[in-house]
């Protein structure tokens, strides 16, 4: 078994300084442009630029592409009522390009984030992959650039098209997102390797540096991200067994009744039948939308919580300024999804709220990854400092 | 390192490869073909009532309801497998911290192991056969073995070191 890093201090009296290969394990574990600390910048930088663009989408984009989406349902149902079977088609193929607009962001948003918490996960195991340093450090450059060009190539997938494309169906955007998606996968595959070599030989590659095991030290920050982290995930999971038990078959049967009715309506030439039919599919599909973001959303914080709670002691602050980030990032990781499911009764109200719960998140996630920037910054002069006095 | 940290860890990774691979697979063969199909089958469904097709226009809207119906299982398994595997991973780092015996936390972890492996295969296999009760209920079993794992985890971490 491994060494254990031996209980230090908490991070906010340590300070990343006397020497790049100080005493601390936890310094030895992150060393200049290391794999583990390009996976940490790279990971909380990844889920804070994801958090971001969700938040714009949300504001920006969100409710406009839904009210559009409506407005060509109506439309589709007039042009049946007129019997043009033509304009329902041309509406169609104005439809399809809204819901891939909204898809293809939704998607750049959660592969995102998710790039990123794998990067933060990847950054824990590292002690434990049995590969050179530098193999390790060229996975770490490739498997960000992967996190990046991923949801940029979803992102573009609407804007591309198929201008230029040699396949039927797939764009170069789409080309450009799978091929990163290929790159995150080699790179897991590679880790899971280095891995398996670990665990058969029980020979680190890096033996100075420190097992993935917390210190001892039981700081507030600590404590609340990992319980509260692990309360997070299990209500989320909790909803989404509830979800799929209770709501999930009947809104899918739901929406093809709905439909229906909305295409007997228009053929019967009740436009206003239609029109409330169209008020209903909205009504199903914000419901399902909410819910689906509620459940996810829960659960990612709560993942995020807890591998926070591993970042702690990189994290270079003041034992209250902490204090202060872990309260802004668990209050707002539950403000976010409970008022996500409130919009339904409370309307844009519960929205603007659950976008100030996701700001929240990405404040605190900005104020971590500063603190962690500054005890990178300590520990690199450090080491400058001592190879000028070697000299 | 104990046996129940083994398994998480190893086996989340094993699953978010897999999960990532089914996503890829998906996304390149079957992804563009099922979204194309299913706005079509919409469109068709509405075109039809427009030239007064009535048993055109409902077959249309069946086949778009089917489409969908596997469409959202296909995302929700590429998802659930990555997102239960990443979980498996933090947990793995930390399950010293479950402050129960070994015997137990693997037991907790091969409950995890099990849950997350089982929940998204029988939400796949429902694509291959539409509302089967048997596929449901081990999405059920599946979601509940995952549920209670992480409930059991809770409760050891809330249980004061002795």
């Amino acid at each position: 078994m491994p060494t254990i890093p031996r209980p230090m201090q908490d991070s906010a009296s340590f300070a990343p300084v006397k020497s790049a290969r100080g005493s601390s394990g936890f310094a030895t574990g992150f060393e200049q442009m290391s794999a583990r600390r390009l996976y940490i910048f790279g990971g909380i930088a990844l889920i804070a630029v994801g958090l971001l663009f969700g938040e714009i989408f949300a504001v920006f984009i969100l409710h406009q592409n839904a009210a559009r989406q409506g407005e060509a349902l109506v439309a589709a149902s007039r042009a049946v009522a007129a019997g043009n079977a033509a304009a329902v088609n041309e509406v169609f193929a104005s439809l399809g390009n809204l819901l891939e607009d909204r898809g293809t962001k939704v998607d750049a948003h959660v592969h995102m984030i998710d790039a990123g918490y794998l990067a933060l996960l990847l950054a824990l195991v590292q002690p434990y992959i049995a590969l050179s340093r530098q193999t390790k450090k060229s996975l770490a450059v490739l498997f960000i650039a992967g996190g990046v060009l991923l949801p940029v190539g979803i992102f573009l997938i609407h804007y591309v098209g198929l201008t230029g494309s040699p396949f039927a169906a797939i764009g170069w955007a789409s080309v450009l997102a799978d091929s990163a998606g290929a790159l995150l996968i080699f790179v897991l595959i590679v880790q899971a390797w280095g891995f398996w070599k670990y665990l058969r030989s029980r020979q680190l590659s890096e033996p100075e540096l420190p097992g993935f095991e917390l210190p001892d030290e039981d700081s507030m920050p600590r404590r609340a991200l990992l319980t509260g982290g692990t309360i997070l995930v299990l209500l989320g999971f909790l909803h989404g067994a509830y979800y799929a038990g209770t709501l999930l078959y009947e809104h899918e049967r739901m929406e093809t009744a709905i439909l229906q009715r909305m295409i007997n309506a228009a053929t019967a030439r009740n436009l206003d039948a239609a029109a409330t039919e169209v008020n209903n599919f909205g009504g199903l599909a914000g419901a399902r939308a909410v819910n689906i973001a509620a459940h996810s959303h829960i659960i990612e914080f709560g993942l995020l919580a807890m591998l926070l709670a591993f970042a702690q002691p990189f994290v270079f602050l003041s034992e209250k300024w902490k204090r202060r980030w872990v309260k802004l990032l668990l209050g707002g990781s539950v403000i976010l999804p409970v008022f996500v499911l409130l919009e339904l009764r409370l309307g844009l109200l519960a929205g603007g709220i659950a976008d100030i719960g996701g700001l929240m998140v990405i404040v605190a996630l900005l104020g971590m990854l500063v603190g962690i920037l500054r005890y990178a910054g300590g520990l690199d002069a450090a080491e400058r400092d001592a190879a000028e006095d070697a000299r | 390192m104990t046996g129940s940290r083994k398994l998480l860890i190893f086996g989340g990774m094993a699953f978010a490869a897999f999960g990532m691979l089914y996503g890829l697979q998906y996304a390149l063969f079957v992804e563009h073909q099922t979204l194309d199909h299913m706005g079509g089958s919409l469109a068709q469904s509405f075109s039809a009532a427009a030239s007064r097709n009535l048993e055109q226009s409902q077959a249309a809207l069946q086949q778009y309801g089917e489409t969908k119906y596997d469409y959202v299982r296909q995302v929700d398994a590429h998802s659930h497998w990555i997102g239960l595997a990443m979980l498996m991973i933090v947990l793995g780092v930390i399950f010293e911290r479950v402050n129960f015996s070994e015997g137990i936390r693997q037991l907790v972890a091969f409950s995890l192991l099990a849950g997350s492996a089982l929940f998204p295969l029988a939400v796949i296999l429902q694509t291959y056969h539409h509302g089967a009760a048997v596929l449901r209920a081990l999405a059920v079993v599946g979601s509940a073995l995952v549920i209670a794992a992480l409930a059991a985890t809770a409760w050891g971490f809330a249980r004061p070191l002795k």
